[in-house]
């Protein structure tokens, strides 16, 4: 048992490592100040490769991607903060550039649903926990007295 | 609860379950690759590059201009370019279209070859060998086919082959480009 656990434990732990491997060669672009790398590193995360869909940036080697990767570097070394390399890639390959797509008209869709079912499975815990309650918890003055009775009696079978 | 409500509630899950179904359903099918052209209804982007044909000779975005145009996006490694050749010979040859060519990270030799062997079908190619113009245009990869009014406000695109099939939508809209022309 404790020697399958640990198999399991050791094949996720390799698991989180195989994407880091298999990226392709981003370590050869090169920047005025390692900062600059850093934002490389996070733009050709973030930005997905047209070509390719399922891939970043940093991850394909399609020829587009690694176009872009170039434009990426040049528009860091020639001093674009991340959100003007990002407005760039927008106008020209749209939102679908975007692993984090914006809010509109035809993202609503995408963005809301995981709310709604929120909400809806909320409200079908109130409304069905709701009807699992005792229709009533309080004892009328009747039951109450009656109670109290049982209880009187049951102490005076004790002590005898 | 009265078992009207009860058996309605236990209808809403098999509803939600069936409506997802309808909206994944129409999903299938749908290709992934064909995507909205963020450049439809935008002026063609700004370019002054060399001509495939001549290192000496620059042409910029005006060149293209004057009269409803195709922008056909090509390179020598690229199979379907090879493919729609002909069709490209046909209609500039039968119709008159008017067509120029962005040759697409290609070898200008190779590129020349291709032209003299099969026939050239451009007014003029763009030599993009780092495919800049390709990055402005959104290029995805070749072939990809532009349709432009006289002003140089792309109109639609065309992503992969241009054949009898594709043409067809891109015609309708070509020749009433025209017929606004004169």
């Amino acid at each position: 048992m404790m020697v399958r656990i640990f198999l399991t434990f050791v094949f996720f732990c390799m698991a989180s490592v195989i994407p880091l491997v298999t990226q392709a060669d981003i370590t050869s672009y090169e920047f005025e100040e390692p900062e600059m790398a850093q934002r490389f590193v996070g733009l050709t995360t973030v930005l997905r490769c047209p070509k390719c869909q399922n891939q970043n940036l940093a991850d394909s080697d399609s020829i587009i991607a690694k176009d872009l990767r170039t434009q990426i570097q040049t528009l860091i070394n020639s001093g674009n903060t991340d959100q003007q390399i990002t407005e760039f890639m927008v106008q020209r390959y749209g939102d679908f550039i975007l692993y984090d797509p914006p809010f509109n008209k035809s993202t609503m869709v995408l963005w809301l649903t995981p709310i709604g079912m929120i909400l809806i499975g909320l409200f079908a815990l109130w409304f069905f926990g709701r009807k699992a309650q005792p229709q009533s918890a309080m004892l009328t003055p009747d039951e109450q007295q009656q109670l109290n009775q049982l209880l009187a009696d049951n102490k005076l079978q004790d002590r005898d | 609860m009265s078992t009207a409500t009860k058996r309605l509630l236990m209808i809403l899950p098999m509803l939600m379950a069936f409506g997802l179904g309808l909206f994944l359903y129409q999903g299938i099918g749908q290709d992934p690759n064909k995507m909205e052209s963020s450049l439809i209804g935008k002026p063609l982007p700004e370019f002054s590059s060399e001509t495939l044909m001549s290192a000496t000779t620059i042409v910029t975005r005006k060149d293209m201009l004057g009269q409803p145009a195709l922008v056909n996006v090509w390179a020598t490694w690229c199979p379907t370019c090879r493919a729609e050749h002909e069709f490209l010979l046909s209609i500039a040859a039968q119709e008159n279209v008017r067509i120029f060519g962005v040759n697409y990270h290609d070898q200008r030799a190779a590129a020349q070859q291709w032209l003299t062997d099969l026939g050239n079908p451009y007014v003029f190619s763009v030599f993009d060998p780092q495919g800049d113009l390709g990055i402005d245009l959104g290029v995805v990869g070749a072939p990809e086919t532009y349709l432009i009014d006289a002003n140089g406000i792309v109109i639609d695109k065309v992503t992969g082959e241009l054949n009898e099939r594709t043409w067809v939508e891109l015609r309708t809209q070509y020749l009433s480009l025209l017929k606004d022309v004169k």
